[in-house]
């Protein structure tokens, strides 16, 4: 039996919309390919009344107060990485940033560049684990945008996603704000996002796989805002450059010393043996769902407990100090009992020969 | 971790550094060979701790640090021709040319790539025919029998389109050289424990012998370098010069044989000049003959380059130990980690870059009190 053909429609352009499991140019030209883009993978996955209007801006209502503003692009590649992709990672490192500023985050923007030949399928991944990420950490997406270019011209896709959150006036912390004495506390193990997405691209398999950390922070910040307060003076997500970047701007900004102590940092294991492997220090290397606070003394014991209530902060511990000697820079203490700077790095990191 | 938690234990390091100044009547001049070695220390902040009872130098055992420029002109030329692709260790595409380095090579759309193997490097040959794949094959007794692999199966499997740019040094010569050198004050080595991996340590014995100097083949952990020391110290106070092997569960004393056969089957001797050093007679591996298809300077018929070193650059002495990286009057000033003068400044292992990255505070702090 022959399949059934389709009832003849009049003439039809033969340009062929052609295989329809990957972006294609069209996508982007802002015809009836662009409408369906939009319809088949955006909206039903971000749907909301303030996006469904489909207007040229969002228009949302907010309490009056101060707004935090804060946006970042997502090149990541590979796109997809154990324990999360560049959707998820988009979601989240935009209302980390908010949540910096002690901020609690609204609404996001999501801006995706996609390069002609994505498949659909990944596309799709990417854009459930973008919205499962805004539910999940409480925040709508109410404008966006597309744009298609030419194979070749981006890595599968870009994303820039831009956030918008309500500031407390009573909850401020800066970069700017640490004071010597300060203690310095990480939320969490670190290292876990650098070396997940390294693993991949290095084609590495270690017996536990490592997967990124990637998670929205703002739950551990409300946490501390209840339970110390202004004792909080800086809170910072140490994303690229790591921990010891993220130490470096603060005792830069607050002209403080920063001294840690090794040891004091949870290294998960494979994330160890990861960087004695590849010759990375952990202490460089990008986190997504980690923060480091400094917290007046006398409430650090306070913020530690607050940290550890919640899953995401279980290991959080005390890494430091800030001191008023060497102001700008941070110090390690050895267990040996030397000493050396924690120094920026000039560029990226770069495997060692041997 | 196995095998490495156990060798960074504080109350461990604590017992040797006790040893150790118990043991020393006087303060001892010892030179630790291997870059990694000088990593750990500075790092960790070794020689801070062992105050009066010794002195450690550094020694030129960073593979990056003593590539000669010329060599990285080499490179630089390769990576920038379209029908190549130019493969290397990290650590290597920061390293000053003349002229520019590898990352802005790649930056102005010359094909460079990272590679933590050569077997990658010739994987991607096979992989990219159209192209020519070249491999920088720099590095001490460590990374040459892996180098030597990659062109031995290139061979075997007719990979034609790879070659590797060699720029391989070996130990002992430059120890020799040290010793020979009318201002050496080295009074023991610390050999590099991965090099004798490989190698073994009988090469050491006639050192040893003939300039009546301790040899402590050595590992590369904070307690394994405070066990060599001691052990150094001690044959140092004794009158002893022998070949000791602290890094045990490593390096056997005839070293690792299908290692070195490999080597001695792809590689032989050949003079090297070595950055701020100069050339040491026999003291790098070149292609032997039956493998110069797979010689990029055959290949590609690269012609003499004659570099200029800035000279400011003072990497020769403290490559040697002649001087500490703070008394070059470049370090600091015009040459950063960010605008490197000199090969020891870029790699992680260098001296100079150990010194910068992790003693600033304590150069600060000394200045501050001498103001």
């Amino acid at each position: 039996m022959s399949p059934p053909r389709a009832p003849f429609q009049g003439p039809v352009c033969p340009t062929p919309y052609g295989d329809t499991d990957r972006v294609q140019l069209g996508h982007g030209s802002g015809g009836k390919m662009s409408a369906a883009l939009l319809r088949d993978h955006f909206l039903p996955r971000f749907e909301n009344p303030v996006l469904s209007e489909l207007g040229d801006a969002a228009v949302v209502g907010v309490d009056r107060g101060e707004l935090a503003i804060s946006t970042d692009t997502f090149v990541v590649s590979p796109l997809e990485f154990p324990g999360g992709n560049i959707g998820a990672l988009a979601v989240h490192g935009t209302v980390n940033d908010l949540a910096m500023m002690g901020a609690e985050p609204l609404f996001l923007s999501a801006g995706f560049i996609l390069e002609e030949g994505l498949p659909f399928e990944v596309l799709d991944r990417v854009v459930g684990a973008m919205s499962s990420a805004a539910v999940e950490a409480g925040v709508t997406v109410v404008t966006g945008d597309t744009k298609v270019v030419e194979r070749g011209s981006a890595d599968g896709m870009f994303i820039n996603t831009t956030g918008i959150g309500l500031v407390s006036p009573a909850f401020r912390p800066g970069p700017g704000k640490a004071v010597p004495g300060d203690v310095v506390i990480a939320s969490g193990p670190i290292g876990c996002h650098g070396i997940a997405i390294m693993a991949v691209r290095e084609g590495l398999e270690f017996e536990v796989e490592i997967e990124s950390d990637t998670a929205a922070l703002h739950p551990l910040v409300s946490g501390l805002r209840e339970s110390v307060g202004e004792a909080v003076h800086v809170l910072r997500d140490p994303t690229r450059g790591g921990v010891a970047s993220a130490l470096n701007e603060v005792a830069l900004a607050s002209r403080v010393g920063i001294e840690m102590k090794e040891g004091s940092l949870v290294i998960p294991g494979p994330v160890l043996a990861a960087c004695e492997m590849l010759g990375l220090d952990p202490l460089y290397v990008a986190n997504e769902g980690v923060l480091v606070a400094l917290v007046s003394p006398d409430r650090a014991g306070d913020a530690l407990a607050s940290l550890r209530s919640h899953p995401l902060g279980e290991e959080a511990a005390i890494i430091g100090h800030a001191v008023e000697g060497h102001p700008g820079m941070v110090v390690m203490r050895t267990g040996i009992g030397g000493n050396r700077v924690v120094d920026m790095l000039p560029g990226d990191q770069l495997p060692r020969i041997c | 971790m196995r095998y490495l938690s156990e060798y960074r234990d504080p109350e461990l390091a604590r017992a040797l550094l006790g040893r150790i100044t118990s043991t020393a009547t006087r303060r001892w001049v010892l030179m630790e060979v291997c870059g990694g070695q000088t990593h750990t220390i500075v790092r960790q902040g070794i020689d801070q701790i062992l105050g009066g009872a010794v002195e450690m130098i550094h020694g030129p055992g960073c593979p990056v640090c003593v590539t000669p420029l010329e060599q990285i002109d080499r490179a630089i030329h390769l990576a920038s021709r379209t029908d190549v692709i130019f493969t290397s260790f990290g650590d290597m595409l920061r390293v000053p040319g003349s002229e520019t380095d590898l990352l802005k090579v790649r930056a102005e759309g010359g094909d460079v790539r990272v590679v933590y193997s050569p077997l990658d490097a010739l994987e991607l040959a096979r992989r990219t025919p159209e192209k020519k794949v070249v491999f920088f094959a720099i590095g001490f007794e460590t990374t040459a029998p892996a180098n030597a692999m990659a062109v031995w199966r290139a061979r075997e499997l007719g990979v034609k389109n790879f070659s590797i740019l060699a720029s391989h040094v070996t130990v002992p010569p430059a120890m020799e050289a040290i010793l020979e050198s009318p201002d050496n004050r080295v009074e023991a080595f610390l050999a590099a424990g991965h090099v004798c991996a490989v190698m073994g340590w009988r090469e050491y014995e006639p050192l040893a012998e003939r300039y009546e100097v301790p040899v402590v083949v050595t590992g590369f952990e904070p307690v394994d370098l405070l066990e060599g020391i001691l052990l150094a110290v001690r044959q140092l106070e004794e009158g002893r010069h022998q070949v000791e092997n602290q890094y045990v569960r490593s390096v056997r004393k005839e070293g690792n044989f299908r290692a070195q056969e490999m080597m001695l089957r792809v590689f032989e001797p050949v003079d090297r000049s070595w950055r701020g050093i100069g050339t040491i007679p026999r003291s790098g591996l070149g292609l032997r003959e039956e493998f110069s298809e797979f010689d990029a300077e055959m290949r590609f018929r690269l012609e003499a380059i004659r570099p200029s070193e800035p000279s400011e650059c003072r990497a020769g002495e403290v490559l040697t130990g002649g001087i500490k990286p703070f008394d070059c009057p470049a370090f600091g000033n015009s040459c950063t980690p960010e605008h490197p003068l000199g090969a020891p400044m870029v790699s992680s292992e260098g001296a100079c870059a150990a010194y910068f990255n992790y003693r600033r505070h304590q150069m600060a702090t000394s200045s501050r009190a001498e103001s």
